[in-house]
């Protein structure tokens, strides 16, 4: 009896003992994030990949094996290189114009004036609204007939230097209507870079100034010493340093609207005739509503590249900037 | 500052406000407008306006507050808010029960390999729900969870414990660690010291998580719409696109409160924690 309470009290005692220890005590606390992470990420993300290989068609869980079939499928049609070319425009060209609001407007909010408070209230407002419902509030923007935007141009006098600069066609049937800035391919592929670099902007601009406070004051001095002033400052000295947590911001940018699915849903649908679809929105639509769901899987994967090209660099960039 | 200093700062700086705070503005503008006002082209979109297109000073007379009762009166939207909540505070919870303990781990237990588990961790945030939203929308229909509640409480996680786990690694990371070490000395165990010493200075950092995990949730969109079809149990999110924009009868004054209802508590808090969010999210990386 009293060897067998010896032998309880030595193993609480060593259990308790274990529990002190990092080495165990560390694996035991990520478990579980790890483990519900690899079943409701992982599963998928392999089934994704086996079904890309299937025949799978919607209501099944698996199908017969295909091969490359249909990633072969995906790539012979037109509107999938569409969806593949626009999902790289309007990733690239909506993340060239948030870099250079971002480093433009976090130079100014990082000053100190009157108001700041307001302003930065403003700036949050599209990273804070859920993206869905702002992207109404834009498909109220751009309405085919009470676009706020169209109101204010026709009385600037603007629209019709718009029609040419955009060459869009702006009399129809002998008659004048309002641009149809969702309804046109060319002003709707427009229409969609900007409400991407209006709902990324204020992050990056967040992560901008991050980026410029974490330059600490000494290097400021320094090179006011050396003398360097303007943009010389800022080519060898500010940009440098600020580079690291500034792509972070960008990859951020690229991932968020390259995998991006309801903006494009809200705004267009991906027309108008498959204009403006995006991988996201052409996979769903040959998915879910063909009911391919093979296909789908194969045309999601088309994001997979990118994601492992970002993944890459954001390793490479953070193990830089632990290093200096 | 200088004067020109100044004068460039708000030349600058208001522009970009503009630009960014507009579609609110105009959403604002909008839920109040009467039909009549609406739908005249002539009339300036920017204020409200009497029968002949005439702006008055006194301009609450010649607004409505029928489309915001409509929503809320006649539309399922007080329903998809509640359902709102509910995924988000169980995705929470779930979230904090999972994250807390591994962000804690990375930053302090786990020594050199911590800080490339997390990476790690958060790289498994950046795979897109689009490309996981195929297989998971058969999953759950096996799993006859279709048209529930609990698809979204079991799948959104996925995507808030990695960032919420990041997070919390970022704000453990600035705690000293003397504070622990003393604890531990005057013979506390790891997890008392746990309890009673980091999770009361954390809590600012924890309340952070807790807020941005739940916008992510309000956020998410693919999901909610592929697992879900009946309107009752939608969430904001998928239920006002869906449900409120049906064919071309488009009930904007409606749609614009439904849109700014959500986002004016979501912006409040953003920009209440919005130093912290940065602290812990560029914390984890660049120390």
């Amino acid at each position: 009896m009293e060897a067998h309470a010896a032998r309880e009290r030595k193993r609480a005692g060593s259990w308790r003992h274990a529990l002190e220890s990092r080495r165990v005590l560390a694996p035991l606390l990520i478990a579980p994030a790890v483990v519900f992470m690899a079943v409701v990420v992982g599963v998928p993300f392999v089934w994704a990949i086996y079904l890309s290989f299937t025949d799978a068609i919607g209501g099944s869980l698996s199908g017969h094996w295909v091969g490359f079939d249909n990633f072969t499928a995906a790539w012979n049609d037109d509107n999938f290189r569409r969806a593949l070319r626009n999902t790289l425009v309007f990733t690239l060209a909506s993340q060239a114009i948030v870099v250079v609001g971002a480093a433009v407007l976090s130079n100014f909010l990082v000053r100190d004036f009157r108001g700041k408070w307001i302003v930065r209230f403003l700036v949050v407002l599209p990273w804070a609204a859920p993206v869905v419902l702002s992207t109404i509030a834009w498909l109220w923007l751009l309405d085919s007939l009470y676009s706020v935007v169209n109101w204010t141009l026709a009385r600037l006098h603007l629209d019709n230097a718009i029609v040419s600069l955009l060459g869009a066609t702006h009399i129809e049937e002998g008659a004048q209507v309002p641009l149809q800035w969702l309804g046109r391919p060319n002003l709707a592929l427009l229409a969609i870079t900007i409400v991407h670099a209006w709902r990324i902007l204020p992050f990056a601009v967040v992560i901008f100034i991050a980026g410029r406070a974490s330059i600490p004051t000494e290097v400021e001095d320094a090179s006011k010493i050396d003398g360097a002033t303007g943009l010389k400052k800022l080519w060898y000295v500010d940009v440098p340093l600020q580079l690291p947590i500034a792509l972070v911001a960008v990859l951020f940018g690229i991932v968020f609207t390259a995998a991006d699915f309801g903006v494009v849903y809200i705004l267009t649908h991906g027309g108008p005739f498959n204009s403006t679809q995006v991988l996201p929105t052409w996979a769903y639509a040959i998915g879910i509503d063909s009911g391919s769901l093979g296909e789908g899987a194969a045309i999601s994967l088309f994001l997979f590249p990118l994601l492992i090209v970002v993944s890459v660099a954001m390793l490479f960039f953070a193990r830089r900037a632990q290093v200096s | 500052m200088t004067l020109r200093g100044r004068l460039t700062t708000y030349a600058v700086v208001v522009p970009f406000a503009i630009f960014l705070a507009f579609p609110f503005y105009f959403a604002l503008v909008t839920m109040f407008k009467t039909n009549l006002d609406l739908a005249n082209v002539e009339h300036s979109p920017y204020v409200y306006n009497d029968v002949e297109g005439h702006f008055h000073w006194d301009f609450w007379n010649y607004a409505t507050t029928e489309h915001v009762r409509f929503l809320f009166e006649d539309t399922n939207y007080p329903r998809w808010l509640l359902n709102t909540l509910v995924v988000g505070a169980a995705v929470v919870g779930i979230t904090l029960l999972l994250a807390l303990p591994a962000g804690y781990a990375l930053a302090r237990l786990a020594g050199g390999w911590g800080q490339s588990a997390g990476i790690a961790i958060f790289l498994v945030y950046l795979v897109p729900p689009t490309l996981l939203f195929l297989p998971l929308s058969r999953l759950i229909t096996q799993l006859d969870l279709k048209d529930s509640l609990w698809s979204l409480i079991l799948i959104y996680p996925s995507f808030t414990v990695p960032f919420a786990t990041w997070l919390l690694m970022g704000f453990f990371k600035t705690i000293p660690q003397e504070l622990e070490d003393a604890a531990l000395i005057d013979g506390a165990s790891r997890l008392k010291a746990f309890f009673l010493i980091i999770l009361p200075i954390s809590l600012p950092g924890i309340l952070t998580a807790v807020i941005f995990a739940f916008s992510l949730c309000v956020n998410e969109f693919i999901y909610a719409f592929t697992f879900i079809s009946t309107s009752e149990q939608r969430t904001v999110s998928a239920g006002i696109p869906n449900d409120l924009i049906r064919g071309d009868v488009f009930f904007w004054q409606s749609l614009m409160a439904a849109v700014l209802i959500p986002t004016i508590p979501l912006a409040l808090l953003y920009n209440a924690f919005l130093d912290r969010f940065i602290k812990g999210f560029t914390g984890g990386a660049f120390r």
